[in-house]
């Protein structure tokens, strides 16, 4: 299935493989932060509506 | 003006006021050098330029946090924002009296040490040189430093954080003259290129300094 | 609608909650097209392009460390106008945008240095070079953390944001200082830009062309990642504006319990 890369195997799929995982930690942890800010926000205008 | 510069200066020759421990500072990194590279004289030749630079920066960066903070915590920062004179030449003074008193005796030490380090002979003169027409530039930018960071309880690791990265130009440049005159090479552009930051810096960062405190005094 | 009314159109955007309602409204379309446009350049450029007669199979990291490297300067140009808006004009989501985007500019860096240390190695034969290019992205780096450092150090948001504009713009000079020192210090391995000039596409300068075979997957790469920044800077906005709101909402709760 991968193409053969010659000598250069190693090289190229480290260098995909540590982008990769850079740019999916970058956007797992902004999604998680933005669902905790979200549900807190939430939470916190309900307290106040209720609350008047 | 004259007046503040003068207790500034008063301030740092008091106890207590941190004069000297710049100096203390750049003799012990420069002793240390030897230790860590080996002992080899031709070796210290080589790189005796760039360590006397880089000493010479971290001695000056040591001493920033204490620039504007003693004036923020007794308040009499305050006091001079609402003084008369605009902030931008109190933070011009601040910076000048930081030079004299930290800039000014790391310029007249370094020959020494650049004897422990067996700087070649034609070394010493642009050595002198650089850091006389760099180090002004290095306690600008350091006063703007230290204005962004006066009111956080713990600047000072953020601090050199924040004003490393606006020296390597002044570095790169003051090196290279140094490093260049140690080789008995033409000194010039990189002179002229230190000269140009060092003025423009003067020029045009006590504008942004003084920004800066204003925010921070609101 | 003329020019002017256009103009302040846009500036409806600088309120938080309008802001808030139109990001979520196009921000699926960013991330699927997004996600789309590196997927395909991805596989195109990893399975379908044929190695360089140079540099074999490595030159397929081309279609990561290219774009993130253009990302990560742009994320820098973005900061310093999103910066000057804030001081010029005082909308708040502005200085949240600049806040939002500087970690993305942290990985792009990140990722443009790790691919260049990779494909360095084979190439020139060392992880690491005090090349220019390779000197100022890592300054570049610095500026980035002394950033976030200094925004995540002060409490009162505002005062963050006017001391982080104020340090976006001076770090701008001193970073394009930065870049002509260190070319003064050191000319290196690195070659020049190739991608995006002229010369380099339409193949006038045979020396360094980027050939039209690896051009188009390189071209989806680079739109797919600009895609990518815009959705996360659009969600990660939002975050902040989020919150900013509860910061807002707790104070007022404080004051009127």
């Amino acid at each position: 299935m991968i193409p053969d890369l010659g000598k250069y195997t190693d090289t190229v799929l480290t260098s995909y493989a540590a982008s990769i995982v850079l740019l999916a930690a970058l956007i797992v942890f902004s999604v998680l932060r933005g669902r905790k800010v979200r549900a807190e926000m939430e939470k916190v205008e309900q307290r106040m509506t209720r609350n008047g | 003006m004259i007046a503040l510069l003068l207790r500034d200066l008063k301030l740092a020759f008091r106890a207590g006021g941190g004069f000297g421990l710049g100096l203390a500072f750049f003799l012990i990194v420069t002793v240390m050098v030897p230790f860590a590279v080996g002992p080899q004289s031709s070796l210290l030749a080589t790189i005796a330029a760039g360590v006397l630079w880089l000493g010479a920066l971290l001695a000056c960066l040591l001493s920033l946090d204490r620039l504007l903070a003693l004036d923020w915590e007794d308040g009499s920062l305050d006091l001079l924002a609402t003084a008369p004179l605009p902030l931008e030449a109190v933070v011009t003074v601040k910076a000048l009296a930081h030079w004299l008193t930290t800039g000014l005796p790391l310029v007249l030490v370094a020959p020494i040490l650049g004897v422990l380090l067996n700087l070649p002979a034609p070394g010493f003169f642009w050595l002198v040189i650089s850091l006389l027409v760099g180090t002004p530039a290095l306690s600008v930018i350091g006063t703007f430093g230290a204005a962004l960071t006066v009111g956080l309880k713990r600047g000072g690791l953020l601090l050199s954080l924040l004003v490393l990265p606006l020296y390597v130009p002044t570095l790169i440049f003051g090196a290279e003259v140094a490093r260049r005159g140690a080789l008995g090479m033409e000194t010039q552009t990189p002179l002229l290129m230190l000269a140009g930051i060092t003025a423009a810096t003067i020029a045009l960062l006590p504008f942004a300094s003084a920004a800066v405190l204003r925010i921070n005094l609101r | 609608m003329s020019i002017a009314a256009k103009a302040n159109a846009l500036w409806e955007y600088a309120n938080p909650r309008k802001f808030l309602a139109t990001s979520e409204r196009v921000l699926p379309f960013f991330w699927i097209t997004s996600m789309f446009c590196i997927a395909l350049g991805l596989v195109w450029g990893f399975f379908f392009t044929p190695d360089d007669y140079k540099q074999g199979s490595t030159v397929k990291i081309i279609y990561l460390h290219v774009p993130a490297a253009l990302m990560a300067i742009n994320c820098w140009l973005m900061m310093l106008v999103t910066s000057l808006i804030w001081l010029v004009r005082r909308h708040h989501v502005s200085a949240l945008a600049a806040r939002a985007a500087a970690p993305i500019g942290i990985v792009m860096t990140l990722i443009a240095l790790v691919t260049g240390a990779i494909w360095g190695q084979p190439m020139w034969g060392t992880w690491w070079a005090w090349d220019p290019r390779l000197t100022s992205f890592l300054i570049l780096f610095l500026f980035y953390l002394g950033y976030v450092a200094l925004w995540e150090a002060i409490e009162d948001p505002d005062t963050a944001a006017d001391l982080t504009s104020v340090l976006c713009l001076v770090g701008s000079v001193f970073a394009i200082l930065s870049r002509y020192a260190v070319n003064f210090w050191n000319q290196g391995l690195h070659q020049g830009a190739s991608v995006l000039r002229a010369g380099a596409v339409t193949g006038t300068d045979t020396e360094e062309k980027v050939s039209n075979i690896f051009f188009y997957p390189l071209l989806v790469c680079i739109i797919g990642f600009v895609l990518l920044f815009v959705a996360l800077v659009l969600y990660r906005t939002g975050t902040e504006i989020r919150a900013r709101r509860i910061k807002a909402l707790l104070a007022r709760e404080r004051v009127g319990g």
